[in-house]
């Protein structure tokens, strides 16, 4: 069997009213590291153990009746998703094992260094209130900043693929100093703004500014010439040719760099909140070293990892919207 | 659409043609003389890359000629006109916008959309893609991206509708069906039509007049009059004969 007919049976959608056995595997396997979890003691005194037990073998339970589900005709085509997600939850629930038994249990990986499971529950279940507001700051600082890079690097590009004598002067600019590390600007920046929000907002505009102008002028000024001719002859104005086929001919290549400069953001914004900015969660990171409260600094990992991957998620969809019209989008 | 002739008169006068390359100019045409009369359909024949694609791109406005002078209806050609479009050999369809979204270009860009908005339908009828109006370019067959396009064309109701090498990448099948179409929608809206084409058979299949160039710099070597009355079939007696004789000129006579 080659390659690619391996790969497309693991991802065709299973047919459906069938019974599931990964799914029924899954389950038992979350609610067997649940009892894992609850009944075998501890090598410290830790909290939350049988809180996370509980969730395990609630969430085991879960996938139990998704695979009941997945036996009944009204119901198997929803669950559909869910089922190519089987093998995963598999490999989840003995991951969370293996975690379980190397820290909590038998203490195979040195604490405080390698958190247990329970611990970074803890931090989610009794820090809540900081951690949510870690998040909200740091949303409140990479958000505008993000939009501000990306609004000027879009129009600064367009500027540059569409006129040859922007393009003459800012070339050499944006050759220059683009490839800097936003972060090399940070004692110039905490130097220039007053505030430290200004200097942040800044760097992280910056950051974003970079790759949305280069990709957007690549975008530009690889429209074909035949898309301007057609244009013309029937009447379109310089203007027309910019909004209406330079711009949306640039699209896939803009939406490159929007992708980049959000990951060129986020590593800004981490820095900034480590170096100045007393809030966020690059700061509640380092905030949690400082006190050796490692679970704490896993958990906020977590959370930015969700929240990094939620953004990025959320740009995917955008494009998915706008683009539609091209074939082969990768999927995220 | 009123069935009475529509076209536009067409005189090309003297026109010569070159590219600047570095250091040297690449002449591509050469005192170029010719008058298409309103309706008229003339066929540019020639070697490929001889520069008859060029010539549709003085008469469309898109470049100024080096020498000589473009006349529509006698007054000189200085840019490009709605009533002068062309269907160039790919589809060059916006991928980003669908079918009617690439039909509506021209009343969009002259922001007279709402009044067109029937024409617009009427285009996509024409060349029967009505039930396609919402398909995106990557999911039309050859065929129908160059209906298409020729919808595109035809919404901005061209007096001169230049047609370059437009069926030159169709599969044979939908290259003999489309010539057909062709056909009928220049009888039916009688524009002036220039067909520039390096087929022998299309250019006697479709038009009235037969124009051919020789290699580049393109000068007209011949100026061949078809009589045959449409629907012309390939196997006619005539056309056969000419077809010959454009061969010859051509330097590519049969062997008997």
């Amino acid at each position: 069997m080659s390659a690619t007919t391996l790969g497309a049976g693991l991802l065709a959608p299973a047919r459906p009213a069938a019974l599931w056995p990964t799914g029924w595997a899954a389950g038992l396997a979350w609610i067997g590291a649940a009892a894992a979890i609850s009944l075998l003691p501890d090598a410290d005194d830790l909290g939350r153990t049988q809180e996370l037990a509980a969730l395990a073998a609630g969430f085991g339970g879960v996938i139990l009746l998704a695979a009941i589900g997945a036996s009944l005709p009204g119901l198997a085509p929803r669950l559909a998703r869910l089922r190519q997600a089987g093998p995963w939850l598999i490999l989840l629930a003995l991951a969370l094992l293996a975690w379980e038994l190397a820290t909590a249990k038998y203490e195979v990986l040195p604490r405080p260094f390698f958190a247990a499971p329970q611990s970074i529950l803890e931090v989610f279940t009794d820090d809540y209130a900081r951690l949510g507001e870690s998040v909200w700051r740091s949303l409140l600082l990479v958000g505008p900043g993000y939009a501000l890079g990306a609004l000027v690097g879009f129009l600064f590009g367009v500027a540059m693929g569409w006129s040859r004598l922007v393009g003459y002067w800012a070339h050499p600019v944006v050759r220059l100093i683009g490839p800097l590390p936003a972060t090399a600007w940070l004692p110039i920046a905490f130097f220039a703004f007053t505030s430290s929000r200004g200097a942040s907002t800044f760097l992280i505009a910056l950051a974003s500014f970079f790759p949305v102008t280069v990709l957007t002028w690549s975008g530009v000024s690889a429209v074909s010439k035949a898309y301007y001719d057609v244009a013309r002859t029937m009447g379109a104005s310089p203007w027309f040719l910019v909004r209406k086929v330079a711009v949306p001919a640039a699209m896939p290549s803009v939406f490159v760099g929007l992708f980049m400069g959000l990951g060129a953001s986020f590593s800004v914004l981490v820095v900034a909140e480590m170096m100045g900015v007393k809030a966020g969660l690059g700061w509640y990171m380092q905030w949690a070293q400082g006190w050796a409260a490692y679970a704490n600094m896993y958990a906020a990992l977590l959370v930015m990892a969700a929240m990094c991957s939620g953004a990025v998620t959320l740009l995917f969809r955008l494009r998915d919207r706008l683009l539609s019209w091209q074939k082969g989008l990768v999927r995220w | 659409m009123v069935s009475g002739v529509n076209g536009a008169r067409l005189e090309v006068r003297g026109v010569s043609h070159a590219f600047a390359l570095e250091k040297r100019s690449l002449p591509v045409l050469q005192d170029i003389d010719l008058v298409a009369e309103p309706g008229e359909f003339v066929a540019l024949l020639g070697p490929s890359g001889c520069g008859k694609s060029t010539l549709l791109r003085l008469v469309a406005g898109l470049e100024p000629p080096t020498e000589g002078q473009l006349l529509v209806d006698g007054v000189p050609i200085t840019g490009t006109h709605p009533s002068r479009t062309i269907m160039f050999q790919d589809p060059t369809l916006f991928p980003w916008r669908t079918v009617r979204g690439n039909a509506q270009l021209g009343p969009e860009a002259r922001g007279t959309l709402a009044a067109d908005s029937k024409r617009i339908d009427e285009a996509l009828r024409l060349v029967g893609l009505a039930g396609f109006a919402e398909a995106y370019p990557h999911q039309l067959s050859g065929g129908m991206a160059q209906r298409a396009s020729l919808a595109r064309s035809l919404v901005n109701q061209p007096r001169i509708l230049m047609l370059d090498e437009p069926l030159g990448k169709l599969d044979s099948l939908t290259r003999l069906a489309m010539q057909r179409e062709l056909v009928a929608l220049w009888e039916r809206e009688r524009f002036t039509a220039l067909l520039v084409t390096h087929d022998v058979e299309e250019a006697l299949l479709l038009a009235d007049r037969v124009l051919v160039l020789s290699d580049r710099p393109a000068r007209i070597r011949a100026d061949i009059r078809v009589e045959t009355p449409r629907p012309r079939r390939r196997d006619d007696a005539g056309l056969v004969a000419l077809r010959e004789e454009i061969l010859a000129l051509l330097g590519l006579a049969e062997a008997a």
